[in-house]
């Protein structure tokens, strides 16, 4: 399988999921580490080769992992890595990384290995919705299968013993991607951030550690991975979530019925723009397609389905851009493409929609 | 998001402190982040946060002593420029250093999750029916049924709590 094999599918997350109206994807991760090896960054090159090599060969083999994509990062080329960072399969970090780091992804993209990033191994599972058990029992069989095969560094007093003690003990990073409209119109957003920072969580942006909020996306998940069980975070952090998709529904609620106006101009103007403008940034995309994704779930756009925002989130990113041209786009090229290809959607959904 | 010294320019430093215990995000732009001292070199810098606010003993202890991890030659100086570990015996050669550190990050200093080899940290059998348990509470939020997930919910905890005491009972050795 090859990178531009992903490009024909939605990815794991881009389908139906429960609360998938707030709650866009689950995603858990595990640190581990070989024992008696140097940690990848102060192991040097020759020894993360040798990782690469012992490790990528046996988890492709590997019943969950076969026939998916096995990639070391300087085997493919910058847009390719951006795509792979785009669809959450690797990490800013990753990107950087050449020689003796890569990626082993499952098919459909619910179970990925990054190889000799921060750690020796971080394996991931990613569901849509808010499924964050689930998501840890693809995650733990995975880990169980890999244990079979390795040794990991593991001491009884701290657990999974990893290069940066913020993760050690359970190794454990579940984290959830909420789309939150409502919130952010009826400006209630602020408060919700702190009361999650305030016990302990953290909230990023969509694109992880030091982004500002963009499409009304964020990403929560635990930050203490000691000292508590992992079922008991990804329950803990599950029932935080039902409370704010709650306090979500809620904002969106008293937005149809206070500013039912002011709301159906903010859904309508993004509709507006989106079908015919020729030129639109990143960033701007997003933000429209928030406000479309908004007026779907609240009954206002009626021709669109939400299967087709959602993909479009992804498509416009520049990395999936320039995969779908086939060659690189400057930034401009870039506004332009990504404008044809929404009006494109748009109106393809449109057409559907009058045909039903 | 604005700064929260000036009031005025977009925060795009997102900082977590630990201090005395309690975690803080301090939200900065740039130009406040560099005046309050921050050093923005090496992004966000954990180990200096931490290190530099007297919740390790490390900072500027024994300089001259310079210890060295025996397995994979890490200095502490190291670990504080890099926020890495050399190796998993760090947590060793480090233990004086790191262990505040440890507790003022996650509040604890012992595991109590998952272990190598032992599917789950749980025996085979309970294993199941958590995970049958873990299927109805979905189901169960999913058709918002509430006091059902949370009749599921506490079952599955005192499942989990039960059966890992008894566990480290029969385990014993290290």
């Amino acid at each position: 399988m090859k990178v531009d094999d992903l490009l024909r599918k939605p990815g794991a997350w881009l389908k139906r999921g429960s609360r998938d109206d707030v709650v866009v994807s689950s995603r858990v991760r595990l640190a581990r580490n070989l024992a008696e090896r140097l940690f990848p960054e102060w192991a040097g090159e020759d020894e993360r080769r040798r990782i690469w090599d012992e490790v990528s060969g046996v988890l492709c083999g590997l019943p969950q992992l076969q026939r998916g994509l096995c990639v070391e990062t300087s085997e493919i080329d910058e847009v390719s890595r951006r795509f792979l960072f785009e669809r959450h399969l690797i990490s800013r970090e990753l990107i950087r990384k050449r020689r003796g780091s890569g990626l082993v992804v499952r098919g459909d993209e619910t179970l990925a290995v990054m190889i000799n990033e921060e750690d020796h191994l971080r394996l991931q599972s990613m569901r849509p919705g808010l499924s964050l058990g689930r998501t840890l029992n693809m995650v733990n069989d995975l880990d169980d299968a890999v244990a079979a095969e390795f040794t990991y560094a593991f001491s009884r007093r701290l657990g999974y013993l990893t290069a940066c003690p913020s993760n050690v003990g359970t190794g454990m990073r579940a984290s959830v991607m909420l789309h939150l409209p409502g919130l952010v119109l009826m400006n209630e957003v602020e408060p919700i951030v702190r009361g999650l920072t305030k016990i302990g969580l953290a909230v990023r942006g969509l694109w992880g550690e030091g982004t500002e909020i963009s499409g009304n996306m964020l990403q929560v998940s635990n930050q203490v991975t000691l000292g508590v069980k992992e079922d008991e975070i990804a329950v803990n952090l599950e029932q935080v979530i039902m409370e704010v998709v709650e306090h979500e529904h809620n904002a969106r609620l008293r937005l149809m019925e206070q500013r039912g106006e002011v709301l159906r101009d903010h859904v309508g103007r993004a509709y507006g723009i989106l079908g015919n403008a020729h030129l639109v940034s990143t960033g701007e995309a997003l933000d429209l397609l928030s406000g479309l994704r908004l007026g779907v779930d609240l009954g206002i756009l009626k021709d669109i389905r939400r299967e087709t925002i959602d993909e479009l989130m992804v498509l416009t990113q520049p990395g999936h851009l320039q995969k779908l041209a086939g060659r690189r786009l400057k930034a401009r090229e870039r506004d332009r493409v990504r404008a044809d290809l929404i009006r494109r959607r748009l109106k393809a959904g449109e057409d559907k929609g009058a045909g039903d | 998001m604005l700064c929260e010294r000036c009031q005025q320019r977009e925060a795009t430093i997102h900082l977590t402190q630990v201090v005395d215990g309690e975690v803080k995000k301090v939200h900065l732009c740039q130009k406040c982040a560099e005046e309050a001292g921050f050093d923005l070199q090496g992004s966000v810098s954990v180990s200096d946060i931490l290190l530099g606010m007297g919740v390790g003993k490390a900072q500027e202890s024994t300089p001259e002593k310079a210890t060295r991890c025996p397995r994979c030659g890490m200095r502490l100086s190291d670990f504080k420029q890099r926020e890495r570990l050399g190796c998993p015996a760090c947590y060793d050669a480090f233990a004086d250093e790191l262990m505040p550190l440890i507790k003022a990050m996650h509040r604890s200093e012992r595991h109590v999750g998952k272990r190598p080899g032992e599917a789950g940290g749980l025996p085979m059998g309970v294993r199941r029916e958590l995970e049958q348990l873990r299927g109805a509470l979905e189901s169960a939020v999913a058709e918002e049924n509430y006091e059902e997930a949370a009749r599921l919910r506490d079952r599955i905890r005192s499942l989990e709590s039960s059966e890992s005491a008894e566990g480290d009972g029969e385990r014993g050795q290290p």
